[in-house]
């Protein structure tokens, strides 16, 4: 924070000066009209000028297309105001004065709500279970389910979805059940990844949900070349790619963008900015200081005086980076189900009637740690994160705004939290006792056909095992 | 891409440019800027986008310009390429070709003189093949295109001239299979890409000199078609690999181990292997000439191998 007695800040300045422009052209056409089409002409009333200005000619070089200037003027690093933030409902569930709501009728609220409820409610059971060793890992999306549920409703079941690791409530939406959940998290045999992934990390033909993979930000491109292929063939879909602030970035995030704003490519790039990545606060991700200027009346002894003082906040997040690729772009209050809900649509709708990418940046917190690898204790406040599990829970937000429209009760809270625990435990339970996946499937999918060299080793391991029981797999 | 709409080729300067080496010359103005896409520079983020086309039901040929520059997509080709078809439990394939040319060529200097299939060759998931003749090019290439695995397909920067008649018609040759160039009796040599050349320039002086090698050219680097090679060695129980990858870890040290293992018994001695030096290729021709195997010293190794002096 620094002291800096300034004077009154003036406009922001622009790096072209529009009037300088537009004379620069009425007097060129000007030119002509006096002098007729005849080039020598032109160029002699052109050479006759004494004062030659550089303004008067474009730019035109292949790399860009805009007028000169003589005037040396840096493009400040910070616009003068942060790009707003979206949002319908206020952090108590009410609608804003003016606001839009979107069409969103009680029984879809309703689902979105039971859809938010049972995340939340797997979320907290099975971080339970993995700390009392049923399973090894876990990682939670608590704090962005609004974000989750809501952006899963505006899409449609066509469209793709690429997903980082923290969009469960995607699934969830889309139809995964919560056996389905608990299979792969417990890598029996029933789940869909017959075994081979870390716990959460989920994928399904079948729902448009694309198997995640741990590396961050590998999936953008993916999702660029999905939505290529879906723009040759003309589909009513477009590509949906989530990614965190850390995610922001990687190369692949820079590189994706570009294409798919280059190659016109119909996929909606959506950054959940949640202020982490793992330990790392979004001001460390990005840089840009921008500044908070506040008007501070300060008497002394013997005299009284203005300053202006400026605060170092994170850079303007992601959402402006979308300009610079070429990108349309939106900024939305990610623990708003509505906004986010709305956004989504509209975003969805551009990208696949205009066949162009879309960034939405939606600014939420991660309240849990980044996962059960994790204290985030030893890198932020206890109140920091007690304040954002409960009064910003988006789940409860939403649930006020749903009461308000009588399409919630109190007991209706209580028999889904209770249904949703007791749904949530058996699936545990159930796909806690099911069988691992046998042997026969350690090497089937490295190919479309089991090779030679696999068909060896897997019979050299199976001679192990039959004269070493009974600790390796039986079967 | 005529027979099939849903191949399509991903790269720099793929397109109306033709493709560096011009391989892809006139598919634009045949089947347009889409299923012939110039893309922006970015090896991991193509390879990355071919992959999620892949997935979606595409068939994308990515073209690195340079085999090298693919070090870039690494990530993309080992991490997901090679992976997700197993960590979805089956669900999603990729029937991806990645390819571009390869190998050491005429000064182009070390970044330019990489030999990829030795890195890649660990990867689990993927497959390798190698071309080095317009016949098993094509025929190669139509069947990594029809796989539904991730294939990677070595091309050689100094084999584009080769000239040589080839059927119009359509054929497809098998990827796990290697050619039998030359049958002999003495001595196995397995070889693959442009180092078959060298021997079969090599294979000139040795029959002038009366010996008889068995030329085969590997073609699949993984899986290796241990049944020709394995049938080959069982007849002439000396075999030597001739390879232009690194000494350290490249494909003849994978296939030294894999036939000791498995056709030990059949063997009169050591597998023997000519590989380049392990260093980055120089620049100057007669470093870099030296860098890599010459066909004299392949003569020199087999006249040494049928005397018995190694």
């Amino acid at each position: 924070m620094g002291l800096l007695p300034l004077l009154l800040r003036g406009a922001p300045k622009r790096f072209l000066r529009a009037s300088g422009s537009y004379r620069s052209l009425y007097e060129s056409n000007s030119r002509r009209r006096r002098h007729g089409t005849d080039a020598a002409a032109a160029d002699q009333a052109v050479n006759s000028r004494a004062d030659h200005r550089p303004d008067d000619q474009m730019l035109d070089f292949p790399g860009a297309k805009a007028a000169f200037t003589s005037r040396m003027e840096f493009i400040s690093p910070n616009a003068a105001e942060a790009v707003p933030c979206f949002r319908i409902l206020d952090d108590l569930g009410r609608a804003l004065d003016g606001s839009d709501i979107p069409e969103v009728d009680s029984s879809l609220a309703v689902k979105m709500y039971h859809t938010m409820v049972r995340l939340q409610t797997f979320d907290s059971i099975f971080y339970e279970a993995q700390r009392q060793g049923r399973i090894s890992f876990y990682l939670t999306n608590i704090g962005e389910e609004a974000l989750n549920v809501a952006s899963a409703a505006a899409l449609t079941k066509d469209d793709v979805v690429f997903p980082q690791y923290r969009e469960h409530g995607v699934l969830m939406w889309r139809g995964f059940t919560l056996d389905e959940f608990a299979n792969q998290c417990f890598s029996n045999e029933a789940g869909h990844g017959k075994g081979r992934q870390m716990p959460i990390h989920y994928g399904s033909e079948k729902l448009n949900y694309f198997t995640i993979s741990s590396p961050i930000a590998t999936q953008l491109p993916h999702a660029v070349g999905a939505a290529y292929g879906l723009k040759m063939d003309r589909k009513n879909a477009c590509a949906v790619t989530y990614f965190g602030d850390g995610g922001s970035s990687e190369g692949d995030f820079h590189a994706a963008c570009n294409f798919a704003a280059v190659l016109e490519a119909p996929v909606l790039f959506v950054c959940r900015n949640n202020g982490y990545a793992i330990s790392t606060p979004a001001c460390e991700q990005y840089k840009g200081k921008h500044s908070i200027q506040l008007l501070a009346f300060v008497l002394t002894t013997s005299q009284y005086f203005f300053l202006f003082l400026n605060f170092d906040a994170p850079g303007d997040g992601i959402v402006v980076r979308g300009r610079g690729y070429g990108m349309t772009s939106i900024r939305v209050d990610g623990n708003d189900a509505l906004a986010v809900f709305k956004a989504v649509s509209a975003a969805r709708k551009l990208a696949v009637e205009q066949s162009k990418p879309v960034l939405i940046e939606a600014m939420t917190y991660r309240v849990g740690h980044h996962s059960t690898s994790d204290d985030s204790t030893k890198y932020r406040s206890g109140e920091e994160i007690a304040h954002w599990r409960s009064v910003r829970d988006p789940v409860l937000r939403f649930r006020r705004w749903l009461e308000s429209n009588a399409w919630w009760s109190v007991e209706d809270e209580k028999e889904l939290r209770g249904a949703a625990r007791k749904e949530v435990i058996s699936a545990m339970n159930q796909a806690e006792k099911k069988n691992k996946p046998p042997l026969s499937e350690l090497f089937t999918d490295v190919y479309d056909t089991l090779p030679r060299n696999l068909l060896e080793q897997e019979a050299t391991l199976r001679d192990t095992v039959s004269k070493n029981p009974p600790s390796l797999a039986p079967h | 891409m005529a027979r099939d709409p849903t191949v399509c080729v991903i790269g720099e300067d793929v397109g109306h440019y033709g493709g560096s080496y011009k391989v892809t010359k006139g598919l634009a103005e045949k089947f347009g800027d889409l299923r012939v896409l110039d893309t922006p520079i970015c090896e991991n983020s193509f390879t990355g986008m071919g992959i999620g086309a892949a997935m979606t039901g595409l068939r994308t040929v990515v073209e690195g310009m340079n085999m090298g520059f693919l070090l870039l997509a690494y990530n993309q080709i080992s991490n997901n390429a090679g992976m997700l078809h197993y960590t979805s439990g089956g669900q999603f394939k990729i029937p991806i070709v990645i390819r571009g040319p390869g190998g050491v060529g005429k000064q182009l200097g070390a970044e330019h003189s990489q030999r990829l299939e030795s890195y890649f060759q660990s990867v689990p998931g993927l497959q390798m093949v190698a071309c080095s003749t317009p016949y098993n090019a094509k025929g190669l290439m139509k069947a990594a295109i029809r796989s539904d695995n991730p294939v990677i397909l070595y091309e050689h920067v100094l084999l584009y001239n080769l000239k040589e008649r080839i059927p119009d018609e359509e054929y497809v040759l098998c990827l796990e299979e290697a050619e039998l160039v030359r049958p002999g009796k003495d001595v196995t040599i397995l070889t693959y890409s442009r180092m078959r050349h060298f021997v079969l320039q090599a294979a000139k002086t040795l029959v002038e000199r009366g010996y008889d090698p068995e030329i085969i050219d590997i073609r699949s680097l993984k899986p290796f078609d241990l049944f020709t090679i394995g049938n080959s060695i069982k007849k002439t129980h000396k075999v030597l690999i001739v390879e232009e990858c690194m000494r350290t870890g490249g494909i003849g040290a994978s296939l030294r181990a894999a036939i000791v293992d498995n056709f030990w018994d059949f063997l009169d001695g050591r597998p023997e292997c000519l590989s380049s030096q392990d260093v980055p290729t120089p620049y100057a021709a007669t470093l870099e000439d030296a860098t890599v195997v010459q066909p004299a010293q392949i003569v020199v190794k087999v006249e040494q191998m049928c005397q018995g002096l190694v």
